[in-house]
């Protein structure tokens, strides 16, 4: 433990991204309760319950883009499917909450979500037992994404499918799956997903101390996050990875098995996203299949590449910085948002392949390189 | 619209409208014989031809119900082509007369103002004008007159429609009528209907043995009612249910259900295949662009569905253009949309691709920014909702083959579309100076330009051409499916996997990957529906990329290596 801290503080030392990233994050847990809860409503300082909901919203995109950066960025799988992780962890977690609404539906059924009561069904399905229990709901938040990464990867790095071809079937997997997720018949509300929540372990989900909490576990969560692909990516097998993402064949002539590091790397990723989307769907209140588009993969994708990939605490930025700017401009400018973020794609890719974060830094080297050069 | 161009030749315009559309032929008959009386009337009057319609029609009015029977049947024995309309009329109760005129006056169909009945030349009817009275014996001998005309029609189009249409109900008259036909006519497949339906009217017969002959002249028919009557027959196997009583009879029913029912199921399967072919096309069409942007070039092209949605606005540009020929503003659209996607294609490459070649994942993100950049701007040129191409006459109606297998006509161009647009691909690379350049340039770029090959303006026009065909492929979706903003994004995923399914750099693979996905899917969607069919297909797709990673047909040699 004390080893573990120490690489910490060493890696820590070596920039100041990750410090001031964890410095801000704790700043935003600290500030955005005590503005939300203290600060009375009338006051500019107020934030609104809307607000911490947006920030945790954020933030749990930040947590997304982190599981995007960790294999793209350190290990070189482009996968454009991440969004299927999300969302599915999303779906165990909306499952959770449809059977906590109980007899508080609308047709008032006890057991039986709306949806399957408006479909006709007599009894819930089987992948429905057990979801009343919040344990059991988390415990598939993380199994049933890291399952799917566990299979799916393991055929895919077997046969050594990479780059571009890679990027397509993850593609491709998310898909198949919006397509079977619009159907009825799947019994996870077609079209409509799941909304309506009521509460979440006993607690309403619209009360102000409910929301500050999952605002707070957000912010834990994403920090953890942090720390735990900061821990991985420095670590030997982190390593491995970035070798691998470098020069793949000449790692597998070393003698690693590189697929068996890819997969880990993949499937430790997948879990990522998945507690995302875990957090996402309560705050939020809403999941529905558009979720599993392939558009939005690639979205998760440009937050990772605006913000510098490979460096973790810039995916997260980026993913801040694309969705507030997008909270802002579809507001204002509807039409716009989309131009905006087509150019970013375009840009970033031209003329910043590392990013706002690699901008910054070689900006910063310049600099310390003119006051060597000075002295 | 047939007006127009069948004044002088009312025939000759009508068969080919009527073998086209077989389903509307009766409808288009009749427009077509209003019309194409109107302009031959009046000069039938100026040769001073004497006129026995007239003194019949004069009567008809003031005529009871008994003289009104005998007046239709001397207008159908003048066999005068204007008799005919002023016969439909009368059926239809749009056959008008008033109390003071002598004429009588015919309320066309589609609406519109009336006509004298006699001459077909616009006139107004009275203002008491009524309806001249019909009651159902009438109708029935009504029917029976209009039926004899089509029977004598010398459109075999028009005459198999009427076959078909008279014994949809058969009585006594009619089948009379039928029956003085067979001799006299000359088509054989006019011969074959008129035989069938005489078997079939033939079934209800009390002697067992004309029921006998009419099983044994139905065999290998495959009307489905026919099968419906054989069906209840044999009482489906059940002889207690069997509708026919002889055992004899019964018997030779089941066996002619049997060859029946194995015939059905042959061509259900035929038309399975063609329809999955179709569909098979649309994705070979759709990828066949990206095979060369993507295999030939290496370059992820995400907006090549964007592409194809520039050319499938550009069609509807087109016919905007030009409303009055719709029939050819579809050729025309199509190498307007080349060149409009085509020169999009190579401003994306100049601008973007170029300076990021050796990175593919880059491309693909870059490349994805222009689709939400196109997207958009359509969006606001044109508002987001869905624009209306309209499908011009002759892709519109199927191919009627038999009673078992007709192909719209959209899905047989589609095919015939994409092979076309294959070869010429083909000719194009194996063929051309440019071609053998583009390959070069693909095998080997540097060696390519030490020999003196301009790579850039390869590269230019290679991703132009790619853009081109995937515009032309917009042309052939804004036939069958909306045309918006969103019709490229439902495709990318698709196109992608044709490519990498069939072996990227490959473009036979990119044929023969597209045809067999379409086929599948097509067989699978009567067993799980359309979207689990397609479901399963990328699910199967993902598992055959882990199986063979470089497609069915990978490359060999030096270029293979990535």
């Amino acid at each position: 433990m004390a080893a573990l801290i120490d690489r910490l503080q060493a890696a820590l030392r070596r920039d100041t991204g990750p410090v001031l990233f964890l410095l801000v994050l704790a700043a935003a847990a600290v500030l955005v309760p005590l503005l939300y809860f203290l600060v009375p409503e009338g006051s500019a300082l107020h934030l609104s319950g809307y607000t911490v909901t947006l920030v945790a919203k954020y933030m749990s995109y930040a947590i997304l883009a982190m599981a995007v950066d960790l294999i793209w960025g350190y290990c070189g799988i482009l996968s454009l499917g991440h969004g299927a992780f999300f969302a599915l962890g999303g779906y165990a977690m909306g499952m959770y909450l449809m059977r906590a609404i109980g007899s508080r539906g609308v047709y008032g059924d006890p057991v039986l979500p709306d949806f399957m009561v408006f479909l006709n069904w007599k009894e819930l399905p089987w992948f429905w037992y057990g979801f009343d229990h919040l344990w059991f709901a988390l415990l598939m938040v993380l199994a049933v994404p890291g399952l799917l990464a566990l299979v799916f990867g393991y055929f895919a790095f077997r046969s050594r499918v990479s780059g571009v071809y890679l990027s397509i079937i993850t593609q491709a997997l998310t898909y198949a799956l919006m397509l079977a997720f619009f159907r009825n018949d799947m019994g996870f509300g077609g079209n409509n997903g799941f909304t309506d929540f009521k509460d979440i372990a006993g607690f309403s989900l619209q009360a102000p101390a409910t929301r500050v909490v999952l605002f707070l576990c957000t912010a834990f969560a994403l920090a953890g996050s942090y720390l735990l692909c900061r821990f991985v990516v420095s670590s030997r097998a982190g390593r491995v990875i970035q070798a691998v993402r470098d020069a793949e064949n000449r790692a597998r002539f070393l003698g690693y098995r590189v697929e068996y590091y890819k997969l880990w790397v993949f499937v430790l990723s997948a879990l990522l996203a998945a507690v995302a989307g875990a957090l996402y769907v309560p705050q939020i209140g809403i999941i529905n299949p558009s979720e599993f588009s392939p558009a939005n993969s690639i979205e998760i994708v440009i937050w990772v590449a605006i913000g510098g990939r490979g460096t973790l605490y810039g995916a997260a930025a980026g993913a801040v910085f694309v969705n507030y700017a997008k909270t802002f401009f579809t507001a204002a400018l509807p039409s716009f948002w989309l131009y905006a973020l087509g150019t970013l794609f375009i840009v970033v890719t031209l003329f910043l392949p590392r990013g706002i974060v690699g901008a910054l830094s070689a900006m910063a080297a310049r600099g310390g390189l003119r006051r060597r050069v000075a002295s | 619209m047939i007006a127009c161009g069948a004044g002088p030749a009312p025939v000759a315009a009508r068969s080919t409208r009527a073998a086209a559309l077989p389903g509307r032929a009766r409808s288009w008959w009749l427009l077509a014989a209003l019309l194409g009386g109107l302009i031959l009337a009046p000069l039938a009057r100026a040769a001073g031809e004497s006129d026995a319609l007239q003194p019949l029609l004069q009567r008809l009015a003031a005529a009871d119900y008994d003289e009104k029977r005998e007046l239709i049947a001397q207008l159908a024995q003048t066999r005068d082509p204007r008799a005919r309309p002023v016969l439909a009329a009368l059926l239809d109760g749009r056959l008008l007369a008033g109390s003071a005129d002598p004429r009588l006056f015919i309320e066309p169909q589609a609406g519109g103002s009336t006509v004298d009945a006699l001459s077909g030349a616009p006139a107004a009817a009275p203002p008491d004008a009524a309806p001249v009275g019909v009651n159902n014996q009438l109708r029935k001998a009504l029917r029976v007159a209009l039926a004899q005309f089509d029977l004598a029609d010398p459109d075999v189009a028009v005459r198999r429609t009427a076959v078909k249409e008279m014994l949809r109900a058969p009585d006594p008259a009619i089948l009379a009528a039928l029956r003085a036909r067979v001799p006299l006519e000359t088509d054989a497949r006019v011969q074959t209907d008129l035989k069938a339906g005489l078997a079939l009217a033939d079934l209800d017969s009390a002697d067992a043995a004309t029921r006998m002959a009419a099983v044994e002249a139905l065999k290998g028919n495959l009307n489905p009612e026919v099968f419906n009557r054989l069906a209840a027959m044999t009482g489906n196997g059940d002889d207690a249910q069997a509708a026919e009583t002889d055992a004899r009879v019964r018997a030779a029913a089941a066996s002619a259900l049997q060859s029946i029912q194995a015939q059905r199921t042959f061509y259900a399967n035929v038309q399975t295949l063609l329809f999955g072919l179709s569909q098979g096309s649309i994705l070979v069409l759709a990828a066949i662009g990206l095979a060369i942007t993507f295999g030939v070039m290496g370059v992820i092209n995400m907006a090549h569905g964007e592409l194809m949605m520039l050319g499938a606005y550009a069609t509807y540009l087109v016919q905007q253009a030009m409303p009055q020929h719709i029939g050819a503003s579809i050729i025309v659209a199509i190498p307007v949309a080349f060149l409009v996607a085509g020169l999009a294609g190579i401003a994306i490459e100049r601008g973007i691709v170029r300076h990021l070649y050796g990175r593919p994942l880059e491309t693909l993100l870059a490349t994805f920014g222009v689709s939400l950049l196109l997207q958009q701007a359509v969006r606001d040129i044109f508002s987001a909702n869905n624009r209306s191409v309209i499908t011009p006459e002759w892709l519109a109606g199927s191919l009627e083959i038999n009673d078992a297998l007709s192909i719209t006509y959209n899905h047989l161009y589609i095919v015939i579309f994409t092979f076309g647009v294959f070869a010429l691909l083909q000719i194009v690379l194996r063929r051309t100076r440019f071609g053998l350049e583009v390959r070069a340039v693909a095998q080997n770029r540097a060696m390519a330009k030490a020999m003196g090959i301009r790579t850039g303006l390869i590269d230019a026009l290679t991703f132009g051409m790619g853009s081109g065909i995937a515009g032309v492929a917009g042309v052939a979706l804004s036939q069958l499916t909306n045309v918006g903003p969103n019709l490229g994004q439902s495709y990318i995923v698709d196109s992608f996997m044709v490519v990498v399914f069939g072996g990227v750099g490959n473009l036979w693979g990119t044929l023969l990957g597209g045809n067999a996905l379409g086929v599948v899917n097509k067989l699978l969607e009567p067993v799980a529906g359309a979207v689990l069919a397609k479901i399963f297909v990328l699910v199967f797709l993902i598992l055959f990329i882990q199986r063979r990673p470089r497609g069915l047909f990978p490359q060999k040699g030096r270029a293979a290596e990535s």
